[in-house]
């Protein structure tokens, strides 16, 4: 336990921990929480808009009441905070299941390629150095757009990132698996007649924890970022499923009028990343010391 | 060295191979036929069979294939209606859309993008170095703690938010800007700088604290290395010893991390364009996209790979040109 200590003495590891661990909440129980609000979603308002204006929420902030606790969207009338709130889930749900098939490419290509002979090698780094030299954002809007409308948009989302961005991870996998080869104890293994399957699983993996982990705690924040453009670009999760990328989209068009329908989404966006890249810096900062230079 | 760079441009073609297969088969994926669409309301069994012979989507996928990568390098002709129209190399083919060679499209919207990512550099490494030198020689405190809050801002947030937030503050909040709109750097230079200002700050914001750590990083340790020392054992002035020594040992890292950039502003250049409005080869790709315009997503991913690949290929030729520390092998 001294590690979680270690870690929760960093003050900005402790912040970022606890806003993250709180969006994590909220995105679990977002329809607890809208059900607690009284509101949905998806529901129009459109008595609450001001039709003089061109749709604008009457009253201050954007509408604030007691029945909208973060007012209504300006031109649908739909409850702010039950949007935001769902929102949190696609951008927090993506993001992490991303991460998941990004990890399970990501080690089991590095793994490979470091255990693997010379040509399984050659082979497997080409293909590495060939994702990351795609220019992924363009591959994914390409991807999205042709896809039919009625697959589930947030599981493609997530896959169509892991696919297009696993090479960070394996390469990482792949030189800390050559560097964890030479330690006498996997030769022990090797030696005493260990198959290739078994030392992968039982010498190698636990040596990766750490070195993966900290990365991986990097990865997230920029799979919420690609998201959240993805879906800034009309490419993302389709509507009415609110998304935070999506509500910055349409407020391109209502800032002006309406200030509030920007801020929002746009804070709670950036409050997220800020909190899971303190958290990242965290834990590579215990982990790696010497790569603890990005903030200080 | 020629071997090098050989190797090089063969790996450089393999990616763009690898690329175009991939964008090709995804659209013989998709489940929409693109003749359907340009073909309209209306459409007959016979005047849709001509359309696909015009499009040239009656050929099997890899015959059309071989015919697009036969017009890339030495052009080709297209059956329009009784007559016959010739592209010539590199040839990518027609809009499905409007009809226009895409290579055309294309060509009119590099110049915006290519605008906004240059100057975005430049505006990049004119902070970060500035920023990076004054923290690496003076140990100011504020100054490492604005570089060290930049950085986080660049990892944490997307270009599209700082983006709407400049707007929101510069256009209308204080209205010292009007909504940037894209004016030709040929037609007013002026207008031109002005209008792509907001633009090249929220992508200056993200990138700029990046070369002012590696700055920082740099002429700190090039200060404390040897011939530094023995500069200073010389008794040459410390100006000198920071322009002619410290300088160049932490400007090297910089000049591939430049490259890199540039193309990596310009692959996710569509989220910029968008923000701001700005009618580059993203927006194109947008548009194209929700239209199921093959040739043309084809060319601007294909455009936007090669430009990736090269940058990285220069990077790489500079890296070792500037460091001789660098062997090539």
């Amino acid at each position: 336990m001294t590690l979680l200590r270690r870690l929760f003495d960093d003050r900005a590891f402790a912040t970022g921990a606890v806003i993250a661990g709180i969006m994590i909440l909220i995105a679990v129980f977002a329809p607890l929480l809208t059900k607690l609000a009284g509101q949905d979603p998806t529901t129009f308002h459109n008595e609450l808009l001001d039709s003089a204006r061109g749709g604008v929420p009457i009253g201050r902030f954007g509408g604030i009441s007691g029945e909208h606790w973060l007012g209504v969207e300006p031109g649908t009338g739909r409850d702010l905070f039950a949007r935001v709130v769902y929102g949190a889930r696609v951008s927090l749900g993506v993001a992490l299941s991303a991460l998941a098939l990004q990890l399970l490419i990501g080690v089991g290509v590095g793994v490979a390629a470091g255990l693997g002979g010379r040509y399984a090698d050659a082979a497997l780094s080409r293909l590495t150095d060939l994702t990351l030299a795609f220019p992924s954002l363009v591959l994914a809007i390409a991807l999205l757009a042709i896809v039919p409308q009625n697959w589930p948009r947030p599981l493609l989302l997530a896959v169509v990132i892991a696919l297009l961005q696993w090479g960070g991870t394996a390469r990482i996998t792949r030189g800390e698996t050559l560097s964890l080869k030479t330690r006498d104890y996997v030769a022990a293994a090797q030696v005493s007649g260990a198959g290739p399957w078994r030392v992968a699983r039982r010498e190698i993996l636990p040596g990766l924890a750490a070195p993966v982990l900290t990365y991986a705690a990097l990865v997230l924040p920029s799979n919420m970022i690609t998201e959240a453009g993805l879906s800034f670009l009309g490419v993302g999760v389709r509507p009415p499923t609110p998304s935070w990328g999506q509500m910055l989209s349409s407020a391109t068009t209502w800032f002006r009028a309406d200030p509030m329908y920007v801020f929002l989404p746009g804070g709670l966006l950036f409050l997220t990343l800020l909190a899971f890249m303190l958290v990242a810096n965290g834990v590579r900062r215990v982990i790696d010391p010497r790569q603890s230079e990005v903030l200080r | 060295m020629i071997g090098y760079v050989l190797r090089r441009v063969a790996g450089a073609l393999l990616v763009l191979f690898g690329l175009s297969v991939i964008v090709y088969a995804l659209f013989y994926l998709a489940p929409r036929d693109p003749a359907v669409l340009t073909c309209g309301k209306g459409c007959t069994p016979e005047r849709l069979a001509q359309v696909h012979a015009a499009m040239g989507l009656d050929e099997s996928p890899v015959a059309q294939y071989g015919h697009f990568l036969q017009g890339l390098v030495a052009g080709r002709d297209f059956p329009a209606g009784p007559d016959v129209r010739h592209c010539p190399a590199p040839c990518l083919g027609y809009s499905f859309e409007t009809d226009q060679p895409v290579t055309k499209l294309l060509a009119d919207r590099l110049p915006v993008s290519a605008s906004l990512a240059i100057g975005a550099e430049i505006l990049s490494l004119a902070i970060g170095i500035g920023a990076g030198l004054l923290s690496g020689l003076r140990r100011f405190r504020f100054l490492d703690r604005v570089v060290n809050g930049l950085i986080l801002a660049g990892y944490a947030v997307p270009v599209f938010l700082i983006g709407l937030f400049l707007l929101l503050l510069f256009c209308v909040r204080l209205q010292w800007l009007p909504f940037p709109q894209y004016v030709p750097l040929t037609t007013d230079p002026l207008a031109w700088a002005q209008n792509l200002l907001l633009p090249w700050t929220a992508l200056a914001v993200i990138q700029s604290a990046g070369y002012a750590r590696l700055t920082r990083a740099g002429v700190q340790q090039t200060l404390a290395e040897d011939y530094v020392r023995t500069a200073r054992a010389y008794g040459l002035p410390e100006r000198r010893i920071i322009r002619s020594r410290a300088l160049r040992g932490a400007l090297v890292p910089l000049v591939t991390l430049t490259a890199i950039d540039l193309a990596a502003i310009m692959a996710s250049a569509v989220l910029t364009e968008t923000m701001f409005g700005l009618p580059g080869v993203g927006q194109l790709l947008v548009g194209a996209v929700n239209q199921i315009d093959l040739p043309v997503v084809v060319g601007v991913t294909l455009l936007t790979g090669f430009l990736v690949v090269v940058a990285n290929a220069i990077a790489d030729l500079l890296y070792a040109a500037i460091d001789p520390r660098v062997q090539i092998r």
